[in-house]
Order: structure tokens, then sequence, then C-alpha cells
């Protein structure tokens, strides 16, 4: 990474603010002001939103690289997906991913 | 959780030990974010500003990961933002139980309100409409007196503990695995699927864009997606 101690402090701050603001948004300046409901359904979205579409090319290009697969990084994102899903556990996710992870690399050796 | 603790201090215990198997989570997944941002760079005094001042795991994560991809500032921190938008709802739903508390302890929820604690404190709030406010804010003091320390403990092992950890858990490895170990299991409807899918096939096919937009526009499509999916067929289950 090319960037200097400043600007990652920077980017340090600006996260920390902005995610306190959020965080704060509603139960600081209260009242019974509800969001509208539309406002509402998009932001139970965001997490799901975002995160899928930032893993997919960390899954699926190799180093970055449309078209270079990595079996064994693909088999642990679908095992760590199908095993968060059945399992709704952050945990139980991690622990299949790992080992199929591992278990890939020693079969391709 | 069968009956709601009528005292400050009893809520205060019961938050405790309602939060400590969480740690088995916060833990590991801490340690995860301390590796993952010294490999990319950052030092061990970095990695703890990030840990103590932003506390948000996955906005961490996708902060440093857009940074080793070399985004600029502005996406680093609009996108990093975007990811903890949710929290504004969790703010939102909290608003009615906890807006009478004064505004300092209001402020400190909101610097604590991790997805754990606001997960645990709803669902007790809600269970329990009886709780006043200050056992409701005790309750989430309880919440968060484990899972914070561990959070920061986590991340300054991961940070210093990098080098003994094996080779093969580089970013490569961590990075994927640990966002996808988060939301695989918010995937609870029909809505959340066809967000999730419409995200990564737009983030793929508009990877192409400059300065990190691809992502931005994706989740933007996304987002759209599964509110209208949820506005059509409502909250329907998988």
């Amino acid at each position: 990474m090319n960037l200097s101690a400043a600007h990652i402090w920077f980017i340090i701050l600006a996260l920390a603010a902005g995610t306190f603001l959020i965080r704060f948004s509603f139960l600081g300046l209260i009242g019974n002001r509800n969001l509208p409901d539309w406002v509402l359904r998009h932001l139970r979205y965001t997490p799901v939103a975002v995160i899928p579409g930032l893993v997919a090319p960390l899954v699926l290009w190799h180093d970055g690289v449309p078209g270079v697969l990595d079996p064994a990084q693909i088999a642990a994102a679908i095992a760590t997906v199908t095993v968060g899903m059945w399992r709704k556990s952050l945990l139980s996710a991690i622990l299949a991913g790992g080992l199929v992870y591992f278990a890939g690399l020693w079969v391709i050796g | 959780m069968a009956m709601a603790p009528s005292t400050a201090k009893s809520a205060y215990a019961r938050g405790v030990t309602d939060s400590l198997p969480f740690l088995l989570i916060v833990a590991p997944f801490a340690m995860v974010f301390g590796i993952v941002a010294t490999e990319a760079g950052l030092s061990v005094a970095q990695v703890m500003g990030f840990s103590v001042l932003v506390i948000a795991g996955a906005a961490q994560l996708t902060a440093i990961q857009l940074m080793v991809e070399g985004a600029p500032t502005t996406i680093v921190i609009v996108t990093a933002l975007a990811v903890n938008l949710r929290m504004a709802m969790y703010s939102a739903s909290l608003a009615p139980f906890l807006g009478p508390a004064p505004l300092w302890q209001r402020a400190a929820i909101a610097f604590f309100n991790v997805d754990q604690a606001y997960a645990l404190s709803i669902a007790k709030y809600q269970a329990a409409p009886e709780m006043s406010v200050p056992v409701r804010v005790a309750y989430f003091a309880g919440l968060v007196t484990p899972v914070a320390p561990i959070w920061y403990m986590g991340s300054l092992a991961g940070a210093t503990l990098n080098a003994a950890i094996p080779q093969a858990l580089t970013p490569d490895f961590a990075v994927p695995i640990a966002f996808l170990a988060i939301i695989a299991p918010m995937v609870r409807t029909v809505a959340h699927l066809a967000a999730a899918l419409v995200s990564i096939f737009a983030a793929l096919a508009l990877a192409w864009l400059p300065l990190g937009l691809g992502l931005l526009v994706a989740a933007m499509l996304a987002m759209a997606t599964g509110a209208e999916v949820e506005r059509r067929l409502g909250e329907r289950p998988l």
C-alpha cells in the first residue's frame, strides 16, 4: 500500500466520525420521528448489497485477473456461504471455509 | 432471556452474560482484521486506531481492501460507510426504546452499537416492554462490557502476532472468507438473496469502471432490487 501515515490516519478518523454519525443519527435526533418505510426498506439491504459485490472478484479472479481461478479458494467460499446460510452462524461458516481451504491446498499440493 | 431484569444492576449483569457466547465470534474476527490490516501495511497503532475508533469489522475490512487496491480516498470512505448504513436502521429502531435517556448515554450507546449489541438489545427490549429506560441502558452497557475489550485485544493480538500466523492465512484467503461468513447468515429472505446476486453480477460486470465506482453502482442496484423484491413478496424466507 502506497499511502502515507497521515493519509491512513485521515481515512481512520473520517470513518470513525462517519460511523459514529450514522450510529447516532436517530438515537441523537430523536423524537419519535420515524424514517419513511421506503428508506428503511433500502437500508435493510445495504450489507447484502455491498459485501457480495466486494468479495466476488476476490474469490473468482485470482490476483485480480478475470479468468484465472484458484480452486481451493472457490471451494472454501462455497463452503463458507453454504454453512453460513444453513447454520446462520458466523463462526461455523469461518470454520467450514478454513477447513475446506486447507483441505483444498493439501489435495492440490 | 426468560424474565426481564428489573434493576439496573441485574440488567447490567444479564447483559454481560448474554453477550458472552458472542465473544467466540468477536475474538477470531478481530484477529483476522488485525492480521489483514498488518499484512496490508498498517502499523499496530493504525490497526488499533481503526478498531478502537471505528469499531465496525466489516467496514474496516472493506476500507483495508480498497486501500490495498489503490482506490481513491473518497471511494474508500464512501464505500466503507455504505457498509455501515445499516446502522442508521439500528439507530432508528432503538430510538423508541432509548430516546428518553440522557444525551451522553445515547451518544455512548451509539458509539458502541455494533451488530451483536444491537441484535441482543432490540430482542430484549421487544420481548420485555416493561423494562424502564435506565434498565435498558444498563442492559446495553452490560452487553458491550465484554465485547468491546475483546474486539480491541483480538485486533492487537492479530496485529502483533502476525509473524507467527501461518503464511497460508494471508489476506488472499482470510478476507473473502471473513466477509462471506458475516454476510451468509444475513441472507434470510428471497429479497436478501436477490440483492446479493445483483450485487455479485453487477460488481463483476462493472469492474471496468474507474475509481471503484463499479462497486458503488452495483450496491445501489442491489439495494433497489432488495427493496423492490420485498415490496412485492414481503419478507418471504428462503
